[in-house]
């Protein structure tokens, strides 16, 4: 597989293996530009995105902003805050809009799970998921694997664990859908109170205890405790959660030396992770930041026509032609 | 079919005949659970003269011909929003009436929650004076049973009974104490009209858009639990142990409560109760696009769900099925899931739902499930309607139950389309509606 066969990145769930394999490859091919001393190449110039923020962000929204100037795309930001949301605009007539100033892809970061699908279903524009609701968050998915795959390899029977607030983490969603298509064992663990109905028909196994559940671990990511998320109580106090499920000095005692240790961001340091362990050399945080951007420059130079559009921009003379396979699926 | 003779005009045009004959038709009559084929209907004064089999011989009346379609009682839903006053851009009672009669209804018990509340008799006069006017289906006002439908106050029943109400409800939101639920039934016994509940504990619901299950797990969104209704359901029952007064539960959705019910019944308590189409035709995993056509509530459940339902229907725990017909303009649905309002019209599609999703599978026989929207509905509401008797109401629906439809979008009476049936084929099409005598989809094309 070398190019990508759909208009939207909207969720790692229903992913063939092969076309997670082919976001990984590229995603490896781009990571070196951002260690040039010029972080730039001409992939996407002539490319307009939309990065269309309706909830607050550091990394996710950086990453995407630096992937698109490090591939020559233009990119213009909107938060919900600056926008005409404000004065009541709705989502329809805010992307529509964007996409009568003829610009090709939005990224959009929403609340509301099905928000990027009720704009893909509306835009003849690209759109990539960057964060809905508590649904999925593909480019942190593949992040993640990403950095997994760097460090272990092959990833079919190997042990990764997520722990935390499991039903309000469109993180943990998106990992567990492209974990389990690659082969991946992977393991749940929370208190029952963040465990979704049925959660288990996805392929994974849940763990209640911590420790048994790190046991033999090949890797473990920590879930953020999301206290915006949380209507209801879901658990007493930090400090009985952070006791009960959060990862210490003692934990790494009962885990692989090897044992990876994984966090999206951002941190709530003291409670789902200890200071020493987030600061440890087991911990590949930062990594995965780093390959955020790399992922993000992979996902939209694939949405964007990819390899149809190198064959473009080699040849001059020949007029753009739209890429092809850009149906919706 | 009998080839069709000179003398016998369409029905279809239709125009003021007061005294008539409709030949050629197959009489469906749910009451006496009977099909008779090759029957004859004669109209008089708005009313039904006689029913007999063979060839009509009367010579002083016009004779329509039925083209050998079934013909029924008019249809009977006692549960739909007609949005005024106040919503007008939804729908209005003439469009809504307009709807109900395409679809094969021709009585129409409306909810009271328009803006204002229907909690006083002039709301009441007024939606009765406008249906009027319409002239298309018959409504029957469903009043609030609190003021404002907020649970705290009991609103006069006693002058919207005098007004024309035919029930008290607040639906859309449950009755929220049980001791008003009490007082509520307590004061109804006094007017013979039963209580309709919503039954939902907001505490359960919680900020849920969807069902709780696997799929709203999939989907990261919020779910709503199958408890959420039968504890409300449940505290319902327990009420109405002291207090014997005709109960009815709305749009039930799930196994839990079928069998609440069922034991409920088999206990002798006065409890009725319906489901909808969409709570039949789906199930939660349906729900995978994000459809806001789909949002519903309660919300379309899971699999067992929906087949609890359909054996209750057949066994009689479930009474009847109702359209919950809920208007909502385009906009209002082109949002984001969590954002968009609950329902879905209805009058248009349910007959077919129900040809499709219970007659063509097998589960119920023709009359069986069309008394689920004529005579057994009446009954619960008291309305003079759902039979086929000589000197009933000449109510009548004809239908073709055989013909195939594909669902437009544009295709629509009602002010909305907002209807997840969009696309699908269904079987069983409603070609003529009758309304005291006079054939009103004749005039729909000329309104």
């Amino acid at each position: 597989m070398t190019e990508l066969d759909r208009k939207d990145l909207l969720g790692l769930e229903g992913m063939s293996a092969e076309e997670i394999e082919l976001f990984l490859d590229t995603t490896a091919s781009f990571k070196e530009i951002s260690e040039r001393t010029v972080k730039k190449v001409p992939a996407l110039r002539g490319k307009t995105i939309v990065n269309l923020f309706f909830e607050p962000s550091t990394r996710t929204r950086a990453s995407f902003e630096l992937a698109e100037k490090r591939l020559s795309a233009d990119a213009v930001n909107i938060s919900k805050s600056t926008s005409s949301v404000v004065k009541g605009e709705s989502l329809r007539d805010t992307a529509e809009n964007l996409q009568a100033m003829k610009i090709d892809v939005i990224v959009i970061r929403h609340a509301a799970s099905g928000a990027p699908h009720f704009l893909a279903s509306l835009l003849d524009a690209s759109v990539v998921n960057a964060g809905d609701g508590a649904h999925e968050h593909p480019t942190q998915g593949l992040l993640d694997i990403f950095t997994l795959r760097e460090n272990l390899g092959d990833l079919s029977g190997r042990k990764i664990v997520i722990v935390g607030d499991i039903a309000h983490s469109r993180v943990a969603r998106s990992n567990i859908f492209g974990l389990v298509t690659l082969g991946a064992d992977v393991t749940v663990c929370g208190p029952p109170t963040m465990m979704p109905v049925g959660i288990e028909k996805l392929g994974v196994t849940i763990e209640r205890n911590l420790l048994r559940a790190v046991e033999d671990a090949d890797a473990v990511n920590l879930m953020r405790i999301q206290l915006e998320r949380q209507k209801v109580s879901l658990f007493p106090t930090l400090a009985e959660y952070a006791s009960v499920y959060g990862m210490n000095r003692e934990t790494l005692r009962h885990m692989k030396p090897e044992c990876l240790v994984m966090h999206p961001g951002p941190m709530n340091r003291g409670v789902e992770i200890s200071q020493e362990v987030a600061d440890s050399d087991r911990a590949v945080i930062l990594e995965q930041v780093t390959n955020g951007v790399a992922v993000r420059m992979a996902t939209l130079y694939l949405i964007c026509g990819g390899a149809q559009r190198e064959k473009v921009l080699t040849d001059e003379e020949e007029v753009e032609a739209p890429p092809a396979n850009r149906e919706a699926v | 079919m009998t080839p069709r003779k000179e003398s016998m005009k369409d029905l279809a045009s239709w125009e003021n005949e007061k005294d008539y004959v409709i030949a050629n038709v197959t009489v469906v009559d749910p009451s006496n659970n009977r099909i008779h084929d090759g029957y004859h209907v004669g109209i008089k004064e708005g009313r039904i003269a006689f029913v007999e089999p063979g060839k009509p011989q009367v010579a002083s009346m016009s004779v329509f011909d039925g083209g050998g379609l079934h013909i029924a009682p008019g249809f009977v839903d006692i549960h739909v929003h007609l949005r005024e006053p106040g919503q007008e851009y939804k729908e209005t009672i003439l469009t809504g009436t307009r709807a109900a009669v395409a679809g094969g209804f021709t009585s129409v018990a409306c909810m009271p929650n328009t803006d204002p509340v229907a909690d006083e008799n002039s709301i009441v006069e007024f939606i009765i004076k406008k249906a009027k006017i319409a002239g298309f289906a018959k409504v029957y006002p469903i009043a609030a049973a609190t003021v404002g439908s907020k649970g705290e106050k009991l609103t006069e029943f006693a002058s919207l009974v005098e007004a024309g109400a035919v029930a008290v409800s607040d639906d859309g939101h449950p009755v929220a104490s049980a001791q008003m639920v009490r007082r509520v039934l307590e004061y109804a016994s006094n007017y013979n009209i039963p209580f309709i509940e919503h039954c939902e504990d907001m505490s359960a619901s919680a900020n849920g858009v969807m069902n709780e299950g696997f799929t709203s797990t999939r989907l990261g969104l919020t779910g709503i639990p199958g408890y959420s209704e039968q504890i409300c359901l449940a505290r319902d029952l327990l009420v109405l142990q002291s207090v014997e007064v005709p109960f009815h539960a709305a749009h039930m959705s799930t196994k839990g409560s079928v069998e609440l019910i069922r034991e409920a019944k088999r206990r002798g308590l006065p409890v009725t109760a319906e489901t909808a189409p969409h709570y039949l035709a789906f199930d939660d995993t349906d729900l995978g696009t994000y459809d806001t056509n789909l949002k519903i509530n309660p919300p379309i459940r899971g699999v067992e769900d929906r087949e609890a339902l359909i054996e209750g229907l057949i066994d009689g725990t479930i009474d009847c099925i109702v359209s919950d017909h809920a208007p909502h303009a385009a906009h209002e649905k082109q949002v984001e899931f969590e954002n968009a309002p609950n329902g879905a019209i209805g009058l248009e599609t349910t007959f077919s739902v129900v040809m499709t999703h219970l007659v063509k599978p097998g589960h119920m026989a023709i009359a069986d499930a069309l008394s689920l929207i004529t005579n057994k509905p009446a009954k619960v509401l008291n309305l003079p309607a759902g039979g086929i008797q000589p000197g009933d109401a000449a109510d009548l629906t004809l239908f073709d139950p055989k013909e195939e439809w594909v669902v437009g979008k544009d295709d629509f009476h009602s002010k909305s389309h907002n209807s997840p049936f969009i696309g699908q084929t269904l079987n069983g099409r409603v070609k003529h509606t009758i309304v005291d005598g006079s054939v009103v989809t004749a005039t729909l094309m000329h309104v």
